[in-house]
């Protein structure tokens, strides 16, 4: 039976990560995504798992891979700073092939910038953030329940192919309320045999070996190539998007996260005032939806990037449809909001420069 | 419903105290517009709403300024970096919540005993006076307040944080957008019950506007607009 609470998006994530097996939560506090540690500070000492406040954002990470690399499901929190202080942990559980789930709860930057929402991670997120030639399959929720569900995904697209999966959203989302039900999902953590855990030999078996060290360039390579076949078999298989409107689109807005919420609006908006508008929101942004775009580019006469970067997103979005139409922008940066009407007069801005 | 001239509102966070807050002075200076109309000669009453909530920077009562100005509210909030920094710190002109004898407010608190300490400072003053009270919002369809066993302990943490005595709770049930009736009517059972077993009285039950009149039967029951940003609403 569904099962519905009323729930900030920081609290869904945190308690879809208990439901699936996160026994394992290392944070440090940051605005907007504290409510994630605070409620796992509660819930996590009443079931037996660790909640640990680190000392720092890089502390944090790396006890996600001491956990990970203990074959547990372990997960971290932060909000953009705190996401740059991990980049290098990101990189490390990369090159070991470790699985683990790390949230990203935008603000606005640079620097400390300020805490207001923003989607200005993108690129560091989706083109590495951390250094050497790594993927991170990157989770885009545009609602609570969304926040709750994908959650619970990322934990198995994370034991599935041994990578981290962030799940990049932003202080709307993580502080606006919405009922979720919560039922839908349970532990499904022995589903995958982690053999390559170092859980002790018992005497039984030769030691796992965890490292990112590999001083042998052919070595190196060998194993950078081996997980880029793990890579395009994620580009292959783990695409995902939601479609409003686009069958008879011909302007296309491609927008993710909150600022999808509000294009949705505004394509609505355009609808009521004549225009064909449609949306295009990718759910994953990292494999970005690129096949299906350039497909719409066949149809579209223009396409709409909102994103709440300056520009971030829209090289995905031209890249994707090899710049068959024009991409028209339409950004706030700063923890500014779009309205449904900037995005609105963009439309329209496209509407009239494809005729 | 008794409104006391200074009303504080606590409770866990996320149970609405905001809304309830800007609903409740707006009602107030209503009443207080009312009673002028009928007693001019002697009334000089208003109303206003003190924001001291030093938890959450992105929810609060600023974003309803020009439905409090309007409704003849003086919002009383901190005014450093447009009230978007959890700064822990109480504007001076909470002061005249206390010793301006012509004002009613209504002070919403931050979430949780956190939020809760802010009003520890006026303690001893609102201790030795019978027209303040401390309301404890609730919301049983919260995560983390749907039983008896956490709300209490929710009721204790707060009580010892801002060192005052709750008066009444509060029955805040809802789901969001997605409230109905039957949502608040299921409510009534735990709120009974943790009413007992806390030797509380439930002083209202909180119900937006088009709800409330279906609801009519229940005691006191608090019609709510609610006032939050929708730019990102999904209907």
């Amino acid at each position: 039976m569904a099962e519905k609470v009323l729930m900030k998006g920081n609290e869904a994530i945190a308690e879809a990560a208990i439901r699936v097996g996160c026994r394992h939560y290392f944070g440090y506090p940051i605005t907007p995504q504290t409510e994630i540690a605070a409620y796992m500070s509660k819930l996590m000492p009443r079931i037996g798992g660790t909640f640990l406040q680190a000392e720092s954002e890089i502390a944090a990470i790396n006890m996600v891979y001491g956990a990970s690399a203990a074959g547990k499901r372990a997960m971290t929190s932060s909000s953009s700073p705190g996401i740059s202080l991990k980049a290098e942990g990101i990189s490390y559980l990369a090159a070991c092939d470790l699985p683990a789930v790390v949230v990203n709860i935008q603000r606005c930057g640079p620097g400390l910038g300020g805490i207001q929402p923003s989607q200005a991670d993108y690129f560091q997120a989706v083109k590495g953030g951390g250094h050497g030639d790594y993927r991170s399959i990157v989770l885009a929720p545009s609602g609570v329940q969304e926040m709750f569900d994908l959650t619970a995904q990322a934990f198995d697209l994370a034991d599935e192919y041994r990578c981290v999966v962030i799940l990049l959203s932003d202080g709307i989302l993580g502080q606006m309320m919405e009922p979720v039900d919560i039922s839908a999902v349970s532990d499904n953590s022995a589903n995958w045999n982690k053999s390559w855990a170092l859980t002790g030999t018992g005497g039984e078996r030769k030691p796992n070996i965890v490292n990112s060290l590999w001083i042998v360039p052919e070595e190196l390579e060998a194993m950078n190539l081996e997980r880029e076949k793990r890579y395009r078999k994620i580009e292959a298989n783990e695409a995902r998007w939601e479609e409003f409107r686009t069958q008879d689109a011909d302007i296309v807005v491609v927008a993710y996260g909150a600022a999808a919420r509000v294009a949705k609006n505004a394509v609505q908006g355009a609808r009521e005032a004549g225009l064909k508008a449609g949306l295009l929101r990718p759910i994953t942004v990292w494999p970005f939806p690129k096949k299906r775009l350039e497909a719409l580019a066949d149809q579209a006469k223009a396409f709409v990037c909102a994103e709440m970067s300056l520009g971030q997103m829209i090289e995905d979005v031209e890249l994707a449809i090899r710049c068959k139409k024009p991409v028209l922008l339409s950004a706030r940066t700063g923890g500014m909001v779009p309205t449904p009407e900037e995005i609105m007069e963009k439309i329209k801005e496209a509407e009239r420069g494809s005729c | 419903m008794r409104i006391q001239r200074i009303t504080i509102l606590a409770g866990h966070y996320g149970s609405g105290k905001t809304t309830l807050a800007v609903n409740l002075a707006l009602a107030l200076a209503k009443e207080h517009a009312l009673a002028k109309e009928h007693r001019p000669q002697k009334t000089r009453p208003y109303v206003a709403l003190c924001d001291m909530d030093i938890v959450n920077p992105y929810f609060r009562s600023a974003d309803a300024a020009k439905l409090l100005k309007a409704g003849g509210v003086e919002l009383i909030s901190s005014r450093y970096a447009n009230t978007n920094v959890e700064a822990v710190w109480a504007p001076v002109e909470a002061l005249r919540v206390f010793d301006d004898a012509g004002l009613s407010s209504v002070v919403d608190l931050g979430g949780d005993d956190a939020g809760a300490l802010a009003i520890a400072r006026y303690a001893d003053r609102l201790r030795a006076r019978e027209d303040a009270a401390l309301w404890m919002v609730i919301n049983p369809y919260r995560p983390l307040t749907r039983d008896i066993d956490s709300l209490r302990e929710i009721r204790r943490e707060i009580e010892a944080a801002a060192k005052l005595p709750f008066a009444g709770l509060v029955n805040n049930a809802n789901l969001g957008a997605e409230t109905e009736a039957e949502t608040i009517r299921g409510s009534l059972p735990l709120m009974n019950d943790l009413s007992r077993a806390l030797d509380l009285p439930v002083l209202m039950t909180a119900a937006r506007r088009d709800l409330a009149e279906e609801l009519s039967d229940i005691e006191n029951v608090f019609a709510v607009d609610c006032f939050t940003k929708n730019e990102w609403r999904i209907d």
